[in-house]
Parts: C-alpha cells; structure tokens; sequence
C-alpha cells in the first residue's frame, strides 16, 4: 500500500468522492466564518475599516503562488511515473490559480488605492503577480491549443518546469529593477513585527478556508476531468463498433 | 552540425524577406514611438534604452515561428530527430542560426536606432554589449517555444503568449544596463546577472525544447 495508489483513477474516484463533501463543507464553514469573523474585528487605527481587505488578499495571494506550485509538483509526477490524474490535476488546478491571483491583484488595488493613493505601481510584489498571472494564461492556452491529451500533458508539464523557473527569476529581478511600496512578509513569526492577535486568528482561519476552498474546486475539477476522458474513451469505442 | 547550420542560414537568407524583417520591424518602431510620445529629445531620451529593448524582443519574435515550422511541414525535422546528431545539438544549432539571421543584423543597426531615439553616446558601447549578451537568450528561449507550438496550426500567438513573459528578466537586466550605462553609473552587476542567465540559458533550454520536440514529433 503507498500513495502511488491513488493515482489509480478508480481509486481517485473513489477516495474524492469520500473527501469532497468534507471539504466543501469545510471550505464554507472556514471561508465564511473568517471573513464574517474578519469582519467584526476592530478598525485599525491607522488603516481604518480598509484594513479589512486582509483577510481576502493575503489567502489568495497564498494559494495564487501554492497553487502553481502544486502544479509543478503534478506536471513532475507526470512527467516521471505518467500517472493521468496527476496530469488532469494540474490541468483542473491551473484556472482556480489564476483566479486567485487575479483576486489578490483586484483586492490589492482596491486597498492600495486608499492607503497608497494609487490602483496601481510597479512594486516587485506587484509586478510579479501580474507576470504570475500571465504565466497562468500561458498554461492554460497551451492545453487547451494542443488537442492530443497525452501530448498536451507533455507539453504544459514542460512549460510548467520552465515557467517556474522563470517566474522565480523574475521575482527576484524585479527586485533588481524597482523598490517596492508593498510591505515584506504579512506573517511574520517574530514577536516584533507579529500582527496583532485580533487580526491574526481570524486570517488562519480565512487562509484555511481558502485552503479548503481550493481542495474543493480541484476535485470537482479533477473529477469532471476524469470522467470527461472515460466518457471520450467510450464514444471512441462507440464509433469503433 | 556545421552542414546544417549552412542548410538553414542559405535557407534564412535565399527565402527571401526573412533575414531583413526583423530589422525592418525594427525600424518601423523606432519610426512609430516619436509619434505617440513627441518628437522632443527630452521626450525621448529617457526611454530610449527601453524603447530600443522592447523593440529587440519584439523583432526577434518575429521570426520564432519558423525556426521549426518549415522543417516540421516538409518532413525534414524527421529526419533531423532521427539522425545521428542529438536533437539538443539541433536545436542550439537551429537557435544558434536564428540568432545569426536576426539577432546579429539588429545588434549592427542598433546604433543607428539609437542615434534616431536620442540615446545619449555614452549609452552607445552599453547598448551595444548588452545586446550581445543579452540576445543570443532571446533566440534560445524562442527555440523553446517555437519547439512547444510546432504541431499547432494557429501557434503564433500562443507562441507570442508562452515566450514574452520568458523574456522578462533579460530584458529588465538589459534595459537595465543600456540605463545605467547612460547616467554613467556602474554597470557591472546587470551585466553579470545578464551574462549568467544568457549561459544558463544556453546550457538548461536546449533540453527543455528538445523534450518538447520529441512530444510534438510522435
């Protein structure tokens, strides 16, 4: 018994049928409780009632960058054991990561315009968020461009590995090329600078909730992907018949 | 691998029209930008090294897709899969003539665009060494996604769309140095970060676009 298992479709199948539930449950529970819970907490006294936005903008710009990630990690496992889940997974998890990233871009402006006086600057967070997200609709294009299944996996899975790479070059270089209004970690774990205790419990759970959220959408999506391919293999078979 | 950098560099250049677009495209943007902006030389000046940049890249894209497309229609990238030379090796020889048909004509005419932009003559040897650095990148990591979007029948956007954002740390390092070159200031630590991702570039991709290459030709 290992984890490898699961990438059998019937198991996969099976195993998120038995989670999926759990998960949207949990994904509203905490989603909603943390931003009603947000909601509620005192106005900042610098900030006001904008300071709020936090607990929208920093779950999402968390999953934006997990996202991909979990991406690169599913376009390896395809690449290495060709496992068809891991593909379909990272192909159904691609558009919830540009959604997030288009998320904590609408929210950041709409913060920013407040606080910084300005929708928008080419601050490095920023700027790399936005090449985040053409990254995103590069993926995306490109699987659904190439009409082969196989080939298409093949083909992201490799841009995934080169993209990553380049995106994470061009984090840093945007740092080279302009200094930033955006402010360094948001959750620091040094006693110092740690947002204050009000603030902070709700944004766990926000950020669980997001979590959740995202589990729940990549399942469903990975479920109508998987039955999506069973279903074409059947009318393949139709018209051999 | 010298036979088939010859066979493409006679195809780039008796083709006709390929081995001088890139340059005449160039042409046309730096002719476009004192329209939108204003023919004033302190209008120009400062964006100049960005202009003459983001007008390389563009150039350069121009031409990605027939790096392999040609090849892939007439049967004859087959053949080059299945000969004794590795496709890695193809593919740095195809990006290697592809850098010589476009990206050399636009480092020679680079300083007469300069001059029509306004770029201060100091700024010129910068320009000039950041593009030599810089570009042979651009042609390698066009390779790559010339080699992802083979297969495809309406690839040239796709292609456009998968390799510009490939391209933004060249050229905020390049831009970089052209600026930086043109105030007078050091220059050394964007050239060294160009210079590492040019060899990175040069050393990593080849791989990459053969991988894809081998997807696209099963």
């Amino acid at each position: 018994m290992s984890i490898w298992e699961y990438a059998n479709p019937v198991k996969f199948m099976r195993l998120s049928g038995a989670v999926l539930p759990y998960a949207v449950a949990g994904a509203a529970i905490c989603t909603i409780g943390g931003l009603v819970w947000g909601f509620l907490t005192p106005q900042d006294y610098k900030q006001g009632a904008t300071v709020k936005i936090v607990f929208l903008h920093v779950p999402a710009a968390m999953m934006a960058i997990n996202i991909w990630v979990m991406m690169l990690a599913a376009s390896l496992i395809w690449l290495i054991r060709r496992h068809h889940v891991s593909a379909l997974a990272a192909r159904a998890a691609a558009p919830i990561g540009a959604v997030m990233t288009l998320i904590a871009l609408a929210t950041g402006a709409i913060w920013g315009q407040p606080m910084w006086g300005t929708w928008w600057e080419w601050d490095p967070r920023l700027t790399s968020f936005l090449i985040l997200l053409l990254f995103y609709i590069g993926y995306m294009a490109l699987w659904a461009a190439v009409e082969d299944p196989d080939s298409a996996a093949d083909l992201t899975g490799v841009l995934c590995l080169v993209g990553s790479v380049f995106a994470l070059l061009s984090r840093y270089a945007v740092l080279f090329w302009n200094q930033g209004l955006h402010q360094g970690a948001s959750l620091s774990v040094a006693p110092g600078e740690r947002m204050s205790a009000v603030y902070r419990y709700p944004l766990y759970l926000s950020m669980l909730g997001f979590f959740l959220l995202f589990l729940a959408l990549l399942l469903i999506r990975t479920r109508t992907e998987v039955r999506r391919r069973r279903l074409a293999a059947l009318q393949a078979r139709e018209t051999r018949a | 691998m010298l036979a088939l950098l010859k066979r493409d560099l006679a195809l780039a250049t008796r083709a006709g029209g390929g081995f001088g677009l890139g340059v005449a495209f160039f042409l046309i943007l730096c002719a476009l930008v004192p329209f939108g902006v204003g023919p004033e030389t302190s209008a120009l000046r400062p964006i100049a090294s960005g202009i003459l940049w983001v007008g390389a890249l563009l150039a350069c894209l121009l031409s990605l897709d027939r790096i392999f497309a040609l090849d892939h229609e007439d049967g004859s990238l087959d053949l080059l899969a299945t000969a004794p030379l590795p496709l890695e090796g193809t593919v740095a020889i195809k990006a290697l003539a592809h850098w010589i048909t476009t990206g050399l004509p636009l480092i020679a005419a680079a300083p007469v665009f300069g001059l029509l932009l306004h770029l201060p003559a100091g700024a010129m040897p910068w320009l000039l060494a950041s593009l030599l650095i810089g570009t042979p990148a651009l042609s390698m990591l066009g390779a790559f996604g010339a080699a992802i979007t083979v297969g495809l029948r309406r690839g040239g956007l796709l292609l456009s769309l998968l390799v510009l954002p490939l391209y933004i740390p060249t050229l905020i390092f390049g831009a970089e140095i052209v600026r930086r070159g043109a105030e007078g200031g050091s220059t050394a630590t964007p050239m060294l970060f160009l210079a590492g991702i040019t060899a990175g570039v040069l050393a990593l991709v080849p791989f990459a676009a053969a991988a894809a290459l081998r997807v696209n030709l099963r």
